[in-house]
């Protein structure tokens, strides 16, 4: 088993292959202007049903991280760094996700990273990398 | 304060089946041998047990908060109702609820609301042998991951180490927790399993072996986290009207629970990964009580991770948010003979993961002054408690 893909439903359609056009899509309320995320059919905030995927910026900041080392399972190419990333655009506006193109010891909680994405069939998994300076 | 339904409620009779990692005998074989002793223990006869509740029950927990496991299912309600023919009013198994202990916290239910009056309570794994059979820890549907699980295993995130590691360590960014903290908590199991004839791991576990030992997840090493067993541990849950009538004279009080939600149900996206699901059923136990923090004498909190018992004394408030590392520095605190003794039979670190029932089991042992080499002086009030990350229960139980 190599690393796994997610189903893809109505919900979650705009935001695993967003990046085909290079846009991570998130949650948006289209009433209260509220983002969310996973996606969901009515808004937490407000409860309206008016929320549609919209683009972000795609900047965020590592909130937490763990260096993965164990492989899982045989095919797993070990270490790797897990993140929790909180998006520029809301506090607490958090994905889990990959840190990729650095050494797992150059991540750090409240690093600068930007949004990128790792194609695996119809799926674009978005990914973080350091922020360009 | 008012009574609480918990309070109608005792736990009559305890049951263990052999743990280990290389048993010959099968987890329905390992089940019925807790449930036969937890029914004989309570002075019951099989017909007099009128529910039976598990957790998870025999269901896959693919669309809950835990991804499918080989063997951390045990046989389902259905067959062990079948196997020791009993006639019930009610019976459950189910994952979607607030960590393990919503069994016995239904079972609770279930005898305060009079439908039931003893009900049998158990949690059954094998996992050591499943995992041994496995080529893979985790089964993922190949048409795609769907749930919860499907926003963590797509980037790798297969396993507790790497959910908890990320809770680790933010709290040690924020509170400057440390590893040697972290390992206070293995050190304290591992002496205590050395008292336990039915600890898995009795050797001996040096502050330099935990450092050296490979990591995992980071900050999680090795021993941070527990240890797969094959093993069956099962409660009876009997109305407190059967207390006079136990036989080995010590009925367990429920004195309150915990089991409040109080932030997303979800892994990823928990608001203060420094703290748990833990801080919001902490909350609602002492909530329903006039027993306070500093009334316990002996704990089992849960360490399915070493950090999770760090969350655990933050919430339910043994020491105040980010002191729970400072808490069991040393580790004398929280030894046999400290001030709040914790996982005295050695917890899932070092007896093995009986999913938060083996805490249980051991703490109902101690208050029943039944803990063999190991007992901690005048035990009367203990607390037991269950889960991570979004996943919370907890129990304070009382002889006295």
């Amino acid at each position: 088993m190599g690393w796994p893909t997610p189903a893809i439903d109505a919900h979650n359609r705009a935001f695993w292959t967003g990046g085909r056009d290079g846009r991570l899509l998130i949650a948006c309320c289209g009433c209260c202007g509220a983002w969310t995320h996973p996606p969901v059919p009515r808004c937490p905030s407000c409860a309206s049903e008016r929320v549609e995927p919209a683009p972000v910026s795609g900047r965020a900041q590592v909130y937490s991280y763990t260096i993965n080392r164990q492989r899982w399972t045989p095919e797993l190419e070990v270490p790797y760094v897990i993140a929790i990333v909180e998006l520029a655009e809301q506090h607490g506006l958090r994905l889990l996700t990959n840190i990729v193109g650095c050494a797992v010891e150059q991540v750090s909680i409240g690093m600068a990273v930007e949004v990128d994405f790792a194609q695996r069939g119809e799926v674009f998994v978005p990914v973080f990398r350091r922020a360009a300076t | 304060m008012s009574e609480r339904f918990e309070q109608r409620c005792i736990i009559s009779g305890i049951g263990q089946s052999e743990v280990g990692r290389r048993l010959t005998r099968d987890v329905l074989a390992l089940t019925l041998d807790a449930c036969h002793e937890a029914i004989a223990d309570a002075g019951l006869a099989r017909e007099d047990v009128d529910g039976v509740i598990s957790w998870p029950g025999a269901v896959s927990r693919a669309e809950g908060l835990a991804p499918p496991g080989p063997g951390s299912s045990g046989p389902g309600t259905g067959a062990v109702i079948d196997a020791l023919r009993l006639r019930t009013n009610w019976h459950y198994g189910g994952p979607e609820s607030p960590g393990m202990f919503a069994a016995v916290i239904h079972a609770c239910m279930a005898v305060a609301c009079g439908l039931c009056r003893h009900v049998l309570v158990y949690r059954a794994l094998n996992e050591a042998t499943a995992w041994r059979a496995a080529t893979e820890r985790v089964s993922v549907d190949p048409d795609g991951v769907r749930g919860t699980m499907s926003w963590m295993l797509p980037y790798g995130a297969f396993s507790g180490p790497n959910w908890i590691g990320l809770w680790a360590m933010r709290h040690m960014h924020e509170f400057g927790t440390t590893r040697e903290q972290l390992a206070a908590v293995a050190l304290n199991a591992r002496r205590n399993a050395q008292r336990n004839p039915k600890a898995v791991m009795q050797g001996e576990l040096r502050i330099d072996d935990y450092l050296s030992s490979k990591m995992i997840s980071d900050p999680l090493c090795l021993f941070d986290c527990d240890l797969a067993v094959d093993g069956a541990t099962a409660v009876i849950v009997s109305t407190s009207e059967h207390a006079p009538d136990v036989p080995h004279g010590k009925p367990v009080h429920v004195e309150a629970v915990g089991s409040a939600l109080q932030g997303r149900a979800s892994w990823d996206q928990w608001a203060d990964m420094t703290e748990t699901a833990a801080t919001g059923a902490g909350r609602h136990l002492w909530s329903r009580t006039d027993c306070t923090p500093g009334d316990v004498d002996v704990a089992g909190l849960y360490d399915g991770f070493s950090v999770l018992t760090l969350f655990w004394l933050e919430g339910l408030g043994f020491c105040d948010k980010g002191e729970g590392g400072p808490f069991v520095e040393g580790g004398s605190r929280i030894a046999l003979d400290g001030e709040l003794p914790l996982a005295t039979g050695g917890g899932q670190l070092s007896a093995g993961r009986l999913h938060a029932f083996g805490h249980l089991h051991e703490v109902c042992l101690q208050l029943r002054g039944q803990a063999s080499g190991r007992q901690v002086a005048d035990a009367k009030v203990g607390l037991v408690s269950a889960g991570a990350g979004p996943l919370a229960s907890c129990l304070l139980l009382r002889t006295a």
